[in-house]
């Protein structure tokens, strides 16, 4: 098991709640957005975007890139949020999301803003892009080629078909360069996963369709790190790692609750949300307040 | 009065002219696209050979993706091989692709604008025995309506292949939209075919009504012209294979020449080919129009011609057609 430095750990814990701060403030500047999804993702996309991608925040067309497929479209503030914070665009552009000409559309669109591997929104339909992503490169590169084509989905959207149609061509194809990250956050619009319909066993439903299958705590950085560097060296599979997430992680009023799946903060709930980050749900002090 | 400029088959007129199914110049055009470019690669959801994706398949086994019948999936799995450089072709039976993955081809192609080519094969009544449920009918409508889409009906198998290359050479979504039966070959190597850019293939002088007409249709709209002709009635001819965009010019000036237009399409008449003539119609130069095409209703088994002719686009039924806008005119 790879051991993240203290240091390492800290700087992303740090960046996870900067990032978290720019969620709640888009948010509450745009009126409407999704809220429990992308803060928590928050930690898992600081992970990816400050430690684990291969990326050039400016030269985001580098050909050698690792690719980001973001099926569950919804949680782009997330996206935009960490994007911005790695240095794709100036962290005040964040404030015009889902604004009349604003780059950072209600869902993400692949040309208004450079950075975004593909448009999404519609559920269901990322992992199949990943897998013709991932096909594509190994037919120019063959098996040997180390670039990883990260496909992160939402745990409500396995419902849909498409999923597993996705799911059986990249087990059928071995694609050792895919890796899915699932937020499984148990909620969705109208309820609790397991009400509206049932996932489990999400393991052994990848696990017969060929993939190699992996848990994680998706609020431990380390977790997720051996998680993914299990994943790259696994070769004769595809891997899907199951992200345990707490949804709207780090404010206490939208923590596990379905209700904040698809609503803002208003004004005033954006600054408790903010003084709880600031503070760390109270282990620090807050400052400046 | 064939258009020379056209080349058209000189043996069109005849009663055995020869015939091939249009699905074939995929084929064709897929392997020579695959020949001369690389990047094209192929995808199919159990149709290989039916599709004539095997033409391509056959030579090129690694740049073929065979995904099992997922249409849904098949379009996103082309959209990323696209992102990734490819020039995919995916292909299945119209009714299934377009007809089955319709908001996949919304988001994941055309929103995306994403360079994914897609075959609609068995598209049309002429199926046949397979029945109402097999059928595509509706596919030029759906396609046409999605911002990006490029939409062309090849009118035989020669066509399909200028087509089929065509969309493979011009980046861009596309849509290519073929009959399963055997259609008598109406064009030529040598005949003239841009995407964009409909063909006059006949053009006697002082034309009464022009038949403007796509896909296996177009022989009839010939045939129905060339019986017309006798009775003293002269149509023009218009292969408007391009229905999206569409040669407005080309369709303008037939329509102006006339006075009067018969479209001719084995499609529901609402949405399809002739209600995107009426479109343009409407606002250049408006003219009396008929519409020979499915009105409205399912198909069901049966032989080619027998439903052609049931569901009122055989060569009959166009000569009323045009006797009808005569009147109005």
């Amino acid at each position: 098991m790879a051991h993240l430095h203290d240091e390492t750990v800290q700087f992303l814990e740090t960046k996870a709640n900067d990032v978290r701060k720019s969620i709640i403030n888009m948010l509450v500047e745009a009126k409407s957005g999704h809220s429990a999804g992308p803060l928590g993702m928050a930690d898992i996309f600081t992970l990816f975007y400050f430690h684990i991608l291969k990326h050039d925040p400016k030269n985001p067309e580098w050909e050698g890139r690792d690719r980001v497929i973001l099926s569950n479209g919804h949680i782009c503030p997330l996206l935009y949020a960490v994007m911005a914070h790695s240095g794709y665009f100036p962290v005040e552009e964040l404030n015009t999301l889902r604004k009349f000409g604003s780059r950072l559309q209600g869902h993400p669109h692949r040309e208004w803003l450079p950075g975004i591997e593909t448009s999404s929104g519609p559920l269901g339909s990322g992992l199949s892009q990943a897998v013709g992503m991932a096909i594509a490169d190994r037919m120019d590169k063959g098996r040997t080629s180390d670039k990883f084509f990260y496909c992160f989905l939402g745990d409500g959207e396995l419902d849909c078909g498409q999923v597993w149609e996705a799911a059986m061509l990249g087990g059928k194809e071995k694609l050792h360069n895919l890796i899915g990250i699932i937020d499984r956050n148990n909620i969705q619009i109208d309820g609790f996963t397991e009400d509206i319909m049932p996932l489990e066993s999400l393991v052994g439903k990848f696990e017969s369709f060929g993939w190699h299958v992996i848990e994680a705590d998706g609020h431990g950085f380390e977790a997720m790190d051996n998680a993914v560097s299990e994943a790259k060296a696994v070769f004769e599979k595809p891997t899907m790692i199951i992200a345990r997430t707490i949804p709207g992680k780090g404010v206490d009023y939208m923590e596990r609750k379905f209700e904040w799946h698809g609503k803002p903060p208003t004004v005033e709930e954006g600054k408790e949300a903010l003084h709880q980050l600031r503070t760390l749900g109270g282990k620090i002090k807050g400052e400046h307040e | 009065m064939l258009n020379e400029n056209q080349k058209l088959n000189p043996r069109l007129l005849e009663k055995d002219v020869e015939q091939a199914p249009i699905r074939f110049g995929y084929g064709e055009g897929l392997l020579k696209a695959g020949e001369e470019n690389e990047k094209v690669v192929a995808l199919c959801a159990d149709l290989t050979d039916s599709t004539k994706t095997s033409t391509f398949s056959n030579k090129f086994p690694e740049r073929f993706v065979q995904v099992g019948i997922g249409e849904q999936s098949m379009a996103s799995v082309a959209s990323g091989m696209a992102a990734m450089g490819k020039v995919p072709f995916i292909a299945s039976y119209a009714m299934f692709s377009p007809g089955r993955n319709w908001e996949q081809i919304r988001t994941t192609i055309c929103y995306n604008n994403s360079n994914v080519k897609i075959a609609g094969a068995h598209a049309g009544v002429s199926v046949g025995p397979d029945g109402g449920t097999h059928q595509a009918i509706e596919d030029i409508a759906i396609m046409r309506v999605i911002p990006r889409m490029t939409v062309v009906v090849p009118c035989d198998s020669v066509e399909a292949k200028k087509a089929t290359y065509a969309a493979a050479t011009t980046k861009g979504p596309f849509y290519l939209r073929f009959a399963r039966e055997a259609t008598p070959i109406v064009t030529t190597e040598e005949s003239p075919f841009e995407v964009g850019k409909a063909n006059l293939l006949r053009n006697p002088e002082n034309p009464q009504v022009a038949i403007i007409a796509c896909g296996s249709l177009v022989y009839n709209a010939i045939m129905a012209a060339e019986e017309l002709a006798k009775e003293g009635i002269e149509c023009s001819v218009l292969n408007n294979h391009t229905v999206k965009p569409m040669d407005k010019n080309s369709v303008v000036s037939v329509s102006k020449e006339a006075g009067a237009v018969v479209t001719v399409e084995e499609h529901q008449v609402m949405g399809g080919m002739g209600s995107a003539v009426a479109e343009i119609l409407a606002k250049e130069v408006p003219t009396p129009m008929e519409f020979v095409g499915v009105q409205d209703l399912f198909g069901q088994s049966g032989e080619p011609n027998e439903l052609v002719e049931e569901y009122g686009m055989g060569v009959k039924k166009i000569i009323e057609a045009v006797k009808r806008v005569l009147k109005r005119n």
